[in-house]
């Protein structure tokens, strides 16, 4: 399906209730990156209550406190739409709690409430038997190494949740990539998942602020091959600032 | 933000407070316990300003405290008091206050920034101790300052995120606040209309001084804090289907320079800049009313405090005769603030210097939240721990900048001798500190 013959549409979706952590930052670099290079991208701000547009190129979805989370995951899954989208080709990165939310179930006020399903992974408080107190919360600067298939540097960010992830049996896609440093999903040593067209990771920052690869690549995924397109030279600075104070190669 | 123990700023003495105004000393017996501890409090106080650790209230009061637990009770709760609490304005609001009240006599407040029991303590622990009191208290430690002290009114100004990497606190601030009115049936609150958060916690109070001191930051107020379900807003202000809704404001900022005061319109000319500022005046006088001071006395005496802990004022930065007006944001809504503040002001070069300590926080995504858009047409200068991440936060906000090694640095770069200066918490304390030596 040819999406969009002129203007690539961002949808940043309930950024009232899932930007607790500066997310809405990646709908901004995404949409400078295409206009850096000549292209059109509007911002589509999706107030939380209202339905999701099915006629977007990229859904966004950020982090967020519990009882947003869940009042988030209600409001998607009045409809469709991103699921339709995604099946139509379009893109989606979700972020922290957006990462819970994309799955089967997250825990949210002691109970476990249902995701969008559009991966195979599901969250809870924690995986460890019943008797072993749950793990502290994650919190900390994250740096994980992507799967060498994505052709991606190294991903830098910060991560701040309570629960930990883990991907289903039989579930598609891969994990983004592996920690190298902080918690990510948890146990397994990875963190996030791409399946497709959909991006999930525990990293906030905002994600792509800090590794424009990864925008690139989500933009090439909707809008095809893109003009080259340097730095900007503030974030190659970022990156090697962060690479030294967090002392990883 | 918590006052971290170690980092009470150290450097900026206020000139010509009235808390310095002290009279010969109450007689009252206290037990000898707290006698013992108020010698205690006093030694540790002058011997951590004299090795320069801290402004020595906190050391003294926390010392104090382990030796007479019960002391603070002792101290505070014989006397006319007020407790100031916010995320943003308490240490300037609780400085208006303080003036305020000075029209009546001698005030004890905790002007050094020390905002936790200990520093409540310190402040607490000088004759005259039948002083009135205005004290700044942390969000966190009012309940159990307040328990303590009994006080006679309680500001409440708002709640919004303050250090990202600290799980996400404002609903549990704000259920805190209100269960504390329970247990405070003497007590009046004066409380933000405009806060949502605020006003379902004073909702709780027996007496409620409803205040519009404004609100320019919502991103943290848009879920009902008592059903969870989505706030409606339009200009009038906000409410919930729960049917929680905006007070009705008795006092209200109604203009830059005006107030609406039980039912009359007043002029109010402050010397500390912006709207923000005369919320938080707005605040101070409609508490200081509860204490049987005048509006016009309170206002008056307001005049004429000109910067708080060095907040507002102008240094001299580095040794080429360069100027700085040093302007605290410690938060997104404290940024947006700024803003506001430095649209009102001549378009001067700015110079932010932006840190991620403990004490400002590790995570500083934050940033993305604020319109740094609205810089477009200064001369923008960065610097701080964090300058790379600012300097690719205005990139995308399209906003040309230089970057520099410090605020001298970027001072000496600019292209005017008088800079506004935009720092966090931990760059403000340094800057203070460095420009005071
Ligand atoms: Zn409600």
């Amino acid at each position: 399906m040819s999406r969009g013959p002129s203007t690539t549409r961002i949808a940043l979706i309930y950024p009232e209730l899932l930007g607790t952590y500066g997310d809405g930052g990646n709908a901004i670099v995404l949409a400078r990156r295409l206009r850096w290079r000549g292209l059109r991208a509007e911002i589509v701000n999706v107030a939380a209550g209202s339905p999701v547009p099915e006629d977007c190129d990229i859904y966004l979805l950020g982090g967020g406190e519990d009882a947003p989370q869940v009042l988030a995951a209600d409001g998607i899954r009045q409809n469709r739409a991103i699921a339709r989208a995604v099946s139509g080709g379009a893109a989606v990165l979700a972020v922290c709690a957006g990462y819970q939310v994309i799955g089967e179930s997250f825990p949210s006020g002691g109970e476990i409430h249902p995701g969008l399903h559009l991966v195979g992974i599901e969250t809870r408080r924690s995986f460890a038997p019943p008797e072993t107190p749950p793990p502290g919360r994650a919190v900390g600067d994250i740096v994980v190494e992507p799967d060498p298939r994505l052709g991606l540097p190294t991903l830098y960010g910060y991560e701040n949740h309570a629960g930990r992830t883990r991907r289903l049996p039989g579930a598609g896609g891969v994990p983004l990539g592996t920690v190298q440093r902080g918690i990510g999903d948890g146990d397994g040593g990875t963190d996030g998942i791409i399946d497709g067209r959909v991006v999930g990771t525990y990293l906030h920052g905002p994600v792509l602020a800090q590794n424009p690869a990864l925008a690139d690549l989500l933009l090439s995924w909707v809008h095809g091959a893109l003009p080259p397109l340097d730095g900007p030279p503030e974030t190659v600075a970022l990156r090697e600032a962060r690479r030294r104070a967090l002392a990883v190669s | 933000m918590r006052t971290d123990p170690g980092v009470a700023f150290a450097a900026h003495c206020p000139r010509g407070t009235v808390e310095s105004a002290m009279t010969t000393s109450f007689p009252r017996r206290f037990t000898t316990r707290t006698q013992a501890a108020l010698a205690v409090e006093r030694l540790a106080a002058e011997a951590s300003r004299r090795l320069g650790r801290g402004s020595g209230e906190m050391i003294g009061g926390k010392l104090a405290l382990r030796v007479a637990p019960g002391m603070l009770a002792e101290v505070g709760s014989q006397r006319r008091s007020a407790c100031v609490s916010a995320t943003n304005g308490k240490t300037t609001t609780t400085r208006l206050l303080a003036r305020a009240l000075g029209t009546l006599g001698p005030v004890a407040s905790n002007s050094g920034g020390a905002n936790m029991a200990a520093g409540v303590l310190a402040a607490l622990s000088k004759p005259p101790f039948d002083a009135v009191a205005a004290l700044e208290v942390d969000e966190i430690w009012l309940p159990k300052v307040a328990r303590e002290i009994t006080p006679q009114v309680v500001l409440l100004l708002n709640i919004s995120r303050d250090q990202l990497d600290r799980s996400n606190e404002t609903r549990r601030i704000a259920a805190m606040w209100r269960e504390l009115g329970g247990e405070l049936p003497d007590t009046t609150v004066v409380a933000n209309v405009d806060d949502p958060l605020v006003a379902w916690a004073a909702a709780g109070w027996h007496r409620q001084v409803w205040v519009s001191a404004g609100q320019n930051w919502t991103a943290d107020a848009m879920v009902c804090p008592q059903c969870a379900r989505l706030l409606h807003r339009n200009d009038n202000g906000w409410w919930s289907e729960c049917g929680l809704a905006r007070p009705e404001p008795i006092v209200a900022v109604t203009g830059p320079r005006e107030l609406r005061w039980y039912g009359r319109t007043i002029e109010a000319h402050l010397d500390l800049p912006g709207r923000v500022n005369l919320g938080n005046a707005a605040m101070a006088a409609a508490a200081a009313r509860e204490f049987g001071v005048e509006v016009d006395a309170a206002l008056a005496a307001m005049t004429g405090l000109g910067d708080v802990q060095g907040r507002y004022q102008e240094v001299v930065l580095g040794e080429r005769g360069r100027r700085g007006r040093l302007l605290l944001a410690k938060n997104p809504a404290g940024w947006v603030e700024m803003m506001e503040l430095l649209a009102d002001a001549p378009p001067r070069p700015v110079v932010i210097d932006f840190n991620s300590q403990t004490a400002d926080g590790r995570d500083p995504s934050w940033i993305w939240d604020v319109p740094f858009e609205r810089l477009g047409g200064r001369q923008v200068l960065v610097t701080g721990e964090r300058k790379e991440d600012m300097s690719v936060r205005l990139a995308y906000a399209e906003v040309p900048h230089s970057v520099h090694a410090s605020a001298e640095d970027a001072a000496l770069a600019a292209n005017e001798k008088v800079v506004d200066v935009v720092a966090n918490y931990t760059a403000f304390r340094d800057l203070l500190v460095r420009c005071s030596r």
